[in-house]
Order: structure tokens, then sequence, then C-alpha cells
């Protein structure tokens, strides 16, 4: 039977819809009484799912169900880390979800689906199956955005989300369609075949600015600060770290495969979104008070710098991308994890100013997060700066010069606010003391601060390795 | 004779014995229908203990049409605010509908105006557009209780169509095939055969199932038209006639006719899909299309239909009406659930058993 | 007569396209909808997608259009009042309907320069209704089977995000009702007359 070796190739997948198709009729039946034990299972489910794309790195590259499912190493290895990251999401909101009214059974499994989707749109070997996984992905994000319903903020967050995704799914999709209309297929092997033509470039544009939208580079990024500050603070850790890594790598592997031959066309277009982006992602977040929209900017600028990787071409770009995508997000769920663990009188606070004197209150977790600060700003010898390294070299070996010296004018321009954070945590006066830290999300913390600190720093060589492995692939 | 209803898909020749043949097949239901309807009446009233219609002509048999001169003879009145053109058109669109969706019911082998691949679907197209009668003649009589008539009957169709296009999947599913012709022909020799009592060795593992279905398909049939004891559209208790309030004289008529002609399509198809079509409960010889005893074919197919008009009938006397949310619940949490199972168990059965139980 | 047919057919489906947007009263405008919708099973007819020209009748027409009408009509919108800052928005619709009408241009142009091929109601199959399951359960199995999830996900999302349990709400629970016996809600007793129970 083709269709049971076409599931196994697809096995992280598989076991991802499996379960949470399975885990909805439990929570259906069984009501939110089963929500906690769901979101410990789903955890685990994720967990394993992040092996299973893992162990799709190391075998060799297989396509499933007519081709329109691919895995690769480079779309394999960003899966595995989305899945994984998923997980630690998922691990450590279990506190800020039962606090803050959230505890229902279908929290964990949009997690899922969402995670399911970006797994989808990564080995997707087709427009159709990357619409759909785009598609999933961004349904769940919608619902979990606005996951507080009674919140004002984060209804608001979820309808912003919704009316402007659906434009970009919409450019997408548009974009997708003149492709296949000028190219003749949907599959990525065939429109790198077809013939050039103008049209071609046209649904190549509208795509960029739709993947774009939900990568949120500039100047499609508007959305992000407000849907940060508004959704809910565990699901916006997931936000800025599983499906980042996902649509950057998306974006990424759309281009490199399908539009390998056409470099000349999008190399630019690349290079200047993610110029705009690492400028705006630094301006922006300079006079931001609130933590999570100043993470927002951070997010847009880092993305841009992750876009140096793209524009510099598949050749010297792509295990630029993976090395800096996956040290950003495991910093970024750690910075998160700080955010989470903003709280007095069991109330979240979510400004600058409510650090003030962390040092003295929690100096562990003072700690790690200036590591992880630091790390996402690149200063060296945290991982961070590896990453922009290696981003920077990719660049100049592509002769994009110009783009590297955006990037450094941004990154020098961008350190004013993280040390604004570092300057508070150490700084400042203490105001009240803050509520205790949760397990998971301490748990969290230091592992996502261990792994940026001295793990990816000693295994940098190692990680650099896989991913030109993966890259390779 | 042999001729007259053989041709059909695909001959574009002949267009005028084809309209001859219409004509034809329309009079006669319309004449069975008004014996129909002293039928219906006369079984209420039995149960009722009381005599029913039976002043005009022997027994009250020409009951209907006396009702049917009145009506046309009467004074057709527009409501002022009435949006004029819809308000005529619902009643015409319904009727139509009533009469189209007769083209693909085969009577007798080769009795049949159009033989259409997709007959099922077909009936199920038509069938699902007789809302549209009922909720513009709702609207455009532009007054309360005929708004929310047509507003429940909307809801009330939309429901149970869905329960309805599941038994029908199960059907099509054991035949293999959308033609009616076919469906009729899959069920002959015995009433064994048929596909409420499936009782074939190969495939009576699904005779719960499909008796199931049966039962299923002929309370969403008593939905879909709006019957007793779903007649919330036209509750009167509730609201006067729904959307019928503000008719009068032919469109009502018209209204009435189609109402009743799909309430006959109904039992039709619940003879074809369930009941063996024109097939005797007994094995029987093949029946040559035209000969005679594909007449006697035909007689025993208006027999199983006048069998389901009584049934429809009884309902009608002795079940008390539902409630609305309990209309909804029936059709929403209990058949769509069970007929979706039914549609899974179905096709999982001819997909992997059945092709080891037939050999 | 294929191509009368055709004709008035077509026909009857461009008037109804435009009518529905012509039509003032938004009522009207579903009505026409539905007539296109019909008309256009009928062109599906003529070219041999009968499955095809079904379904758009039992989806479109049966299903989505009545409840397009049930919104429409419950709605009552005034739409002399949507339609007035219609002008201020001429110039930007009128801009992007000649785009799309462009790019359908474009691509049909692409399209006529790879040689029509004749037309095949049923490609690889007997009939259409085969030839559009192989397409849709056997080559794109996997995109059915996503394209089932992510509406699940959205009826999800729908349910996560209006349900409300309120408390103290009596339902309706049918099996209790239909178990409960003479013997719970009855109890005989033998009154005396004068003294009471």
């Amino acid at each position: 039977m083709t269709l049971i070796s076409d599931l196994q190739i697809a096995a992280p997948e598989i076991l991802l819809s499996g379960f949470a198709l399975v885990a909805l009729l439990v929570g259906a039946f069984a009501g939110d009484g089963s929500s906690r034990f769901l979101r410990a299972f789903s955890t685990v489910v994720l967990a394993l799912a992040s092996l299973l794309a893992f162990r799709q790195v190391a075998l060799p590259p297989e396509a499933a169900f007519g081709g329109l499912y691919q895995t690769s190493e480079f779309t394999s290895f960003a899966k595995g880390v989305v899945y994984a990251i998923g997980a630690g999401a998922l691990f450590m909101s279990g506190g800020a979800v039962r606090r803050d009214g959230m505890e229902r059974y279908e929290f964990p499994l949009l997690m899922i689906f969402a995670s399911f989707g970006a797994g989808v749109m990564l080995s997707a070997g087709d427009l159709m199956s990357l619409y759909m996984g785009v598609e999933c992905l961004s349904l769940s994000s919608y619902v979990l955005a606005a996951f507080l319903r009674d919140d004002l903020r984060s209804s608001e967050a979820g309808l912003k989300y919704f009316v402007l995704g659906a434009l970009a799914s919409g450019l997408l999709l548009y974009g997708a369609s003149l492709v296949y209309g000028f190219a003749g297929s949907t599959r990525f092997d065939q429109i790198a075949d077809a013939p050039y033509s103008i049209g071609l470039v046209f649904g190549l544009v509208l795509m960029i600015c739709g993947l774009a939208f939900k990568a949120s580079a500039a100047p499609f990024h508007i959305w992000t600060p407000d849907v940060y500050e508004g959704g809910p603070s565990p699901v916006v850790a997931f936000f800025a770290t599983a499906p980042k890594i996902a649509a950057v790598v998306v974006f990424a592997n759309v281009l490199f495969s399908a539009f390998g031959v056409m470099e000349d066309q999008w190399a630019l277009i690349v290079a200047v979104l993610a110029a705009a982006s690492m400028l705006i992602g630094a301006f922006g977040a300079l006079n931001q008070n609130n933590i999570k929209r100043l993470l927002a900017y951070s997010s847009i600028g880092n993305v841009g710098f992750a876009l140096i990787g793209v524009a510099a071409g598949e050749t010297f770009g792509t295990s630029s991308i993976l090395v800096y995508m996956t040290i950003y997000v495991v910093a970024t769920l750690g910075l998160f994890g700080g955010v989470l663990a903003m709280r007095r009188d069991g109330k979240n606070v979510e400004l600058i100013s409510d650090l003030n004197g962390l040092s003295r209150m929690k100096p562990a977790l003072a700690i790690a997060l200036t590591a992880l600060v630091f790390s996402v700003a690149g200063i060296p010898p945290l991982a961070g700066f590896f990453g922009k390294l290696m981003v920077f070299r990719a660049g100049l070996q592509a002769d994009l010069l110009w783009l590297v010296i955006v990037g450094v004018i941004s990154s020098v321009v961008s350190l004013g606010y993280y040390l604004r954070i570092i300057w508070a945590i150490w700084g400042k006066e203490p105001a009240a003391a803050l509520d205790p830290v949760d397990f998971g999300v301490g748990v969290t913390v230091v592992a996502s601060t261990v792994i940026t600190f001295p793990v990816l720093v000693i295994w940098i060589g190692g990680l650099i390795n896989a991913t030109s492995f993966a890259a390779a692939g | 004779m042999e001729r007259m209803f053989e041709w059909g898909g695909g001959v574009w020749g002949g267009v005028g014995l084809a309209a001859l043949q219409i004509l034809a097949f329309m009079v006669i239901l319309l004449v069975s229908l008004a014996f129909l309807l002293l039928f219906d009446r006369k079984v209420w009233a039995a149960v009722m203990m009381r005599k029913g219609p039976n002043v005009v002509g022997p027994f009250g048999l020409l009951q209907a049409f006396a009702d049917f001169l009145k009506f046309v003879l009467k004074e057709i009145i527009i409501p002022a605010g009435a949006n004029k053109t819809v308000f005529l058109l619902a009643p015409i669109l319904s009727l139509t509908l009533a009469f189209i969706a007769w083209a693909v019911i085969p009577v007798a082998p080769g009795w049949v105006i159009a033989d259409l691949n997709v007959g099922v679907l077909y009936l199920f197209a038509i069938s699902s557009l007789g809302v549209y009668g009922i909720i513009m003649g709702g609207w455009a009589s532009n007054s309360k209780y005929p708004f929310l008539g047509g507003l429940r009957s909307a809801a009330q169709m939309v429901s149970y169509e869905v329960s309805i296009g599941f038994v029908i999947i199960t059907v099509l599913l054991l035949v293999g095939s959308m033609n009616l012709t076919d469906v009729v022909d899959a069920q002959k020799g015995g009433f064994w055969n048929w596909h409420v009592f499936l009782l074939t060795p190969s495939k009576i593992a699904l005779f719960p199932v499909m008796l199931v279905m049966f039962v299923i398909f002929f309370v969403s049939a008593l939905a879909e038209t709006n019957r007793p004891p779903f007649d919330l559209p036209e509750a009167e208790s509730e609201l006067v006639a729904g959307y019928q309030v503000e008719y009068s004289s032919t469109p009502y008529l018209l209204f009435m006719i189609g109402e009743y002609l799909n309430i006959v399509l109904m039992c039709a198809m619940l003879t074809i899909l369930f009941f063996g079509g024109w097939h005797p409960p007994w094995p029987a010889p093949d029946m040559e299309p035209g000969s005679i005893a594909s007449l006697l074919g035909a007689l025993m197919f208006a027999a199983k239909v006048i069998f389901f008009f009584f049934l429809f009938a009884l309902v009608k006397a002795v079940v008390p009406r539902y409630r609305y949310d309990q209309l909804m619940r029936l059709g929403w949490k209990i058949f769509l659930p069970t007929s979706l199972a039914a549609v899974v168990i179905v096709s999982g059965y001819v997909v992997f058993a059945l092709p080891r139980a037939a050999g | 007569m294929q191509l009368i047919a055709f004709y008035i057919l077509s026909t009857v489906v461009l008037l109804s396209a435009f009518l529905v947007i012509a039509a003032r009263n938004p009522v009207h405008s579903v009505l026409w909808l539905i007539s296109a919708f019909f008309a256009s099973s009928g062109l599906l007819v003529l070219i041999g997608a009968e499955f095809l020209a079904m379904l758009l009748v039992v989806v479109y027409v049966g299903a989505v259009a009545v409840l397009f009408l049930f919104v429409v009509m419950m709605l009552d919108v005034d739409f002399v009042e949507l339609k007035q800052g219609f002008l201020n928005y001429l110039p930007a619709g009128a801009l992007i309907a000649l785009a799309l009408l462009a790019e359908i241009g474009v691509v049909a142009a692409a399209t006529a320069a790879r040689e029509a091929s004749g037309f095949d109601p049923s490609p690889g199959a007997d009939t259409n209704a085969e030839a559009l399951s192989r397409v849709l359960y056997t080559d794109n199995l996997m995109l059915f089977q996503l394209a089932g999830l992510i509406l699940l996900v959205a009826m999800m999302g729908a349910i996560v995000l209006t349900l409300r349990k309120r408390p103290g709400v009596r339902r309706q629970n049918i099996s209790e009702q239909t178990n409960r016996r003479r013997e719970d809600a009855v109890q005989l007793k033998d009154v005396r007359p004068g003294q009471g129970i």
C-alpha cells in the first residue's frame, strides 16, 4: 500500500493531527476538566513530533502524497525546531492559562493545530499544500489571539490579526493562482522548470507579500505590535517563536525551490524587505514602554536579519537562516517566559518599568533575562552573536554589502532599547515585589538560557554543521 | 407504446412528442393527486371517527374537483405592501419545482421521461430548491406570520436535507450508481433484496443499518415536506397559516398542489430507494419495457406510493406537533450523526467486506 | 440545438449576474444570484459535467443561497444609505476591477498560447463523478483531509469564541423524559371521603 508509506513519511504531522482529533473528542465529552491532562499530553506529543521531524533530517528527502508533501533536510530541521518550541510554549503556559481563565480544552489543541499547520507548510512541495498549511496555522492563530474573548484587547488583537491575515492570505492565494496560470502547475519542481514570463513575476511578488505578512516582515508588519500587546501572553510566546521560524523558512524554501532560477528577480525585493524590517524593528522599538510591544518590534527586526540570509540566496544563505532563526526563537521563548513571570498581585504587568530592580528581587531570573536579551541583541560571546555573524557573512558572500551595513547600523540602534531593559533590571530601584514564578516558566527560561549561553556557544560548530548538512540537502 | 417511453436523455428530436409525454404525465399526476387529496382527508377523518368529505359525488369522490373550481374562480388578493412579482412568483416556482422533479422518476421499466445518469442527485437538487417557494412567499407577503413561517421553513428544510442526503448516499453506495433505474433494478428478485429489508446473504450485515436509514428517511421526508408533526412553518396555533396567510385563490391552490406533489414525490422516492420501485415483493421474471408486465409494474409502483401516502396521512392524524427546538435537536443531534455513521459503515462494508462476501 | 441552449443559458447567467449588482432590493439581488447559479449549472450540463451541475445546485442554490437569503431578509439593511459612499470608492473600485480584468486577460492569453486541447468533462473515467472523485480522493487525498482539518479548526474557533455556558439554564433531557415511568411521577393514594390526605 502506498498510502501506508506516505503516512510513514509524513509521520510527525500524522501523529499531531491524529492526536488532535482524538483529544478533541476526549475534550468534547470530558469537558474542560480534562484541560490540564490534555495540555500535558499535548506537550509530550509535540515533543515526540519534534523528535520525528529531526529524524526526517537524517533520512534522505522523500516525497509523499504525489509530491504534495516533501521532506528536505532544510525544512525538516526547521520543523523539528517549530515543534520543540511549540512544546516549550505549551509547557510554560500552564500557570498563566489557569490564572487568566483560559483553562479550556481547546487551548492546547489549537496550539497543536497551529504547529501542525506550520509543519504542513514547511513540508509543502506544492502551492496547494503550502496554502493549506498557511491557512491552518493562521486560522488557529486568529482564534488563539482572541482566546481571552471577554478581554477587549485580546478580542481586538484577534480581529485585527484576522482581517489583515485574511488580506494576506488573499494576496498569497492570488499570487499562487497567477503562478499556476503561467507555470501550468502548482508543484514546486515543475514551477522551477517553467519558462520565464512576466506573469510569473507578478505571481511571485504577490506571494512574497503574503508570506512576508505571515513572517511579519516590514512593510507588512503593522499587525505585529497590536497582536503581541493584546494577545494572551502564553499565546504570544508561541506566535513570536514557532510560526516565526516556520514562516521565514517557508519563505526561503518557496523562493529557493520553486523560484530558484528567478533569483535576480526576487533577491532585491527580499533585500529591501530585510532592510526595511531591520530599520523599523530598530527604530520602532526605541520609545516603547510595553515589553510585549517592544518584543514585537524586536521580532520584526530579527526577521529582517534572517531575511538577509534569504536575500543572499540558496548557496550562501540557507544554513545561516536556520542558525539565526533557531538561536533567535530559543532566546525569544525564554524572554517571553520572562514576560509570563511578570505578575504582581495576581495581575499581569507588561511595562519595562515593572522590571525595575529585578536583579535584587529575583537574581536568577534577572541573570537569565540579561543573557537572553544580550543574545537577541547579538552581543558576543552569546549565541545570538554567532547567528548574526553567520547572516552577515552570507550577505557579504552574496555581495550585499549595503544590506550588511544597514544590518550593523540597526543592530547598534537596537542596542539602545535592549540596554533599557538591562538598565531597568540592574540599575533601577525595585518596585513592589513580583509574584513567584511558575515552575514551567522557570524551567523554560533556565533551559532556553542554558541553550543560548553555554550550549549553543560551545556547540555552535555542531549547529552550523547540522544546518549546513540540512542546507546541503 | 414502446417507442413512446424509451427515448429520453440525449435525444433532441421529437420535441413535440416529449411535450406530449410530459403533458400526459402531468395530467395523470394531477388527476391522481385529486383523489389522493380526498384519500388524505378520508384517512384523517377515519382516525377521528368522522366521515370526511362525502357530499360531492359518490363518497365525496369529486370533492377535490369542486375545491379546485372554487379556488380558481375566486379573486386573487394581493396585499398592498406585498412585493408583487415575488409574491406571485413564489407559488409558481413551488409548483414548477414539484413537477420537474417527477421527470426522473421511473414508474416502470422504461417509463421515465428523462433517464439521467445522476437522477438521484437531480431529485435531491430539485427537492432542495423547494424551500425557495416558501421562503419567497413568506418574505413577499410583507407580513409577520408569513415571514416567520418562511424563516422556520428555511431552517427546517436545510437541516433535514443534510440527513436526507446522507441516507441517499448509503443507498447509492450499495447500488454503485446514481441512476434511478439502476437503483430500482438493484432491488429486484423479492422483498429480501429491498434496501429496507436487506436480507441478501452478501449484505445481511447491513440489514439493521438500512432499516434505520429507512426510518430516518421517512421522518426527514415528513420534515422536508412540512408535514405534521413537523408542520411548524404553517403551525396554525402559532402562525395562523405561516407563509400561506396572505395567499388566496389560485396562488394558494398552486402552493397546495405543489406541497402535495412534493409529498407524493417523497413517497415515490421512498418506494424507489427502499421498497424496490416497480418490483413485486416476490421473485418475478424481468419486465420488458413497454410490455403488459411493465404496466403491472407501474401499478405495483403506484400501490407502494399509495401505501406510503397512507402512512403520511396517518402520521398527520396521530402524531402531535413538535416544538421547534425539539425539531432542530432531532435533525442535528440524532439524525445527522446516525446517518453519518451509517455512511461510514456502509462505505467501509462496500469497500472491504462486500468483495469478500460476494466471492 | 446545443448552441441555442448555450446562448440562452449564458444570456441568463450574464443578465442575472448583472442584476445581482444592479437590483435595488438586496433580496432581489440574492434571487438573481440564485438564477445565475441555476443557469450556470445548466451550462455545466451542456458541457457534460452533469455531476458538477447537480452539486452546484445542491450546494450553492440549495444550501448556501438559502442561508444568504435568510440573512439578507433578517438583516433588513438599508442599502440606499449603504450606497451613499459608493461614488467615493468608485475610482479605487474601478481600478481594482480593471486590474482584475487585465489579469484575467493575461492568463487567458497565456492559456490560449499553450494550445487548447479538446475538452473532456470526465478525463480518464466513465463518468464525471468518477473523474472528480479520483482527483479529490486519490490524487489529492492529503489536501482533502487538510481542508477538513481547516474547517474543523474554524468550527472549533467559532465555538471557542462564542459558546457560553450559562449557569442555571434548565435543558430538556429527552431520554430522562421518555424513561420516566408512572411509578416515578404518580402516587395513588386511597383518599377517604371527608378526611383528606
